[in-house]
């Protein structure tokens, strides 16, 4: 099924469909963020992304920053990227990982080298990757060519009447044309997770949910709780937001993914979906900036953020839209608000013209219009880290 | 239709969201239920902010609060209809 809908896109290496085009400056380690940090200075036009890890990692967790770091690179939103790392092995593997997309990538190790020269060979690289970056063009393209990921934040109890409604209106009209779609929040659905396992395509899938789903109750909230989670899920905002229980939390969480579209497999963190078009789960904590990061390093291009109490989270390489139905939000916090579906509170708008004024702004938004995120300069990013280090 | 003070999910719930700001005690709410878009009319028993839950009818300690025709916790407190329900009276039966 093809919706007619267009925008205008880039058309990378790979055939992806990207809707900024930056030139990212990615640090493999904490330690070389000054370097990252000092390219991002000197050259106009790039972005640094600095990050907390990268050092004596192993195991699954070590799996995870790699294909967090890879996935960023990679990112159809990123039209070129230089890579800085202590030292040449790790800086070489993500480097390479990138490199099979067929986009520009270069990488620097600063170990023999210093921070200085690394710096002036990377600015070198960066301002060549930036003159050819600014050369690309935007192409037309489909709206379902896009890969748009959801997750909601400081979510009150407007949020499962109205914004999380309006997200699954819009997943209900365009997954089934071609879009890869994707929630996560393992944590959140707790309350609603026998709903979302019914939502699974075939019950192997709605296996794999579960699975997942307890193995985080179990590795994770069991073995580190120690209190009813009452201070930290629901949070602070979402009780002075009417939220009571991290069931009544999970049933508005779950109402993103519409009421018709199944899911159709659980991905890992970070991880690219493989199975053709459709929705996916992914296992992601639900805190706003870890979970952002991750579905950008799976390669989603568009993001949208419902939220009720009006979290303001952004990401450097993906463009955020943030849907509201909450009215005093939408009075005390109007710059941070793309799209207003108060009305659905009113019943002035139905969900179903909701739906229609999100899919306006994700043309919009593909199209180059910055988000509330974008203008005012919020680019959260922020690794999951699974255990301690070595 | 005017605006309503009260959505209700589901026909089943035994709680509604106050959907707007200001709402003192005494008010006489339009409530609709989002599920079928019908509606009635009940009174409000105290000041509740937006977002806040209100009992549709008297509930007992133990019972089960009911919100998108779904469990959502058990009440601690008793609580009767047309007053605020929130973290002291309504607690999960998770974690």
């Amino acid at each position: 099924m093809n919706i007619g809908k267009k925008i205008w896109a880039y058309r990378r290496e790979n055939g992806r469909v990207g809707v900024r085009n930056y030139v990212a400056i990615l640090p493999v380690d904490d330690i070389s963020n000054a370097a990252c940090e000092a390219v991002a200075a000197h050259i106009q036009g790039t972005i640094a992304l600095p990050h907390a890890y990268g050092r004596l990692q192993f195991g699954e967790d070590l799996e995870l920053h790699f294909r967090t770091m890879i996935g960023t690179g990679a990112n159809p939103n990123v039209a070129a990227c230089i890579v800085i790392g202590i030292e040449p092995g790790w800086t070489k593997k993500i480097v390479d990982g990138i490199a099979a997309t067929g986009k520009p990538v270069a990488g620097f190790w600063i170990e023999g080298n210093g921070d200085i020269a690394t710096v002036a060979a990377a600015s070198r690289k960066a301002k060549e990757f930036v003159h050819q970056a600014s050369e690309q063009v935007r192409v037309e393209c489909d709206l379902t060519e896009l890969w748009v990921a959801a997750k909601c934040g400081e979510s009150d109890t407007t949020t499962g009447l109205a914004s999380c409604p309006t997200v699954g209106n819009m997943y209900d009209k365009l997954v089934p044309a071609g879009l890869y779609g994707c929630f996560g929040e393992t944590s959140e659905l707790t309350g609603a997770e026998h709903l979302a396992a019914a939502r699974a395509a075939t019950p192997e899938v709605g296996e794999k949910f579960m699975r997942t789903w307890r193995a985080y109750q179990n590795d994770v909230i069991e073995a580190h709780k120690t209190s009813d989670l009452s201070d930290s899920q629901p949070t602070k905002g979402n009780i002075a937001g009417g939220l009571t229980t991290i069931e009544e939390k999970a049933l508005g969480n779950l109402e993103k993914i519409g009421k018709e579209i199944s899911f159709i497999d659980v991905l890992q963190p970070a991880e690219a979906p493989t199975s053709g078009p459709g929705l996916y789960f992914m296992d992601t904590s639900s805190a706003a900036a870890e979970c952002c990061t991750l579905q950008a390093a799976a390669g989603y291009v568009v993001h949208i953020f419902p939220t009720g109490q009006g979290n303001v989270i952004g990401n450097p390489i993906m463009p955020v839209i943030k849907v509201t139905g909450n009215p005093r939000t939408v009075r005390l916090m109007a710059e941070h608000v793309d799209v207003d579906v108060s009305g659905i509170v009113r019943r002035e708008m139905t969900i179903d013209q909701a739906g229609d004024a999100l899919i306006d702004m994700i043309v919009r938004t593909a199209n180059g219009r910055l988000t509330a995120a974008e203008a005012l300069g919020h680019r959260e990013f922020v690794m999951t880290k699974l255990y301690r280090s070595a | 239709m005017s605006i309503p003070q009260l959505l209700v999910h589901d026909p089943v719930d035994n709680v509604g969201v106050v959907v707007v700001e200001g709402l003192t005690a005494g008010t006489g709410m339009l409530c609709v239920v989002t599920h079928d878009n019908s509606d009635f009319r009940m009174t409000v028993g105290m000041d509740v902010p937006i977002g806040h839950k209100i009992a549709l009818k008297d509930l007992a300690v133990g019972d089960t609060v009911i919100k998108y025709g779904q469990d959502i916790g058990r009440i601690v407190a008793p609580v009767s209809k047309g007053d605020h329900v929130h973290v002291h009276n309504l607690k999960t039966k998770r974690w």
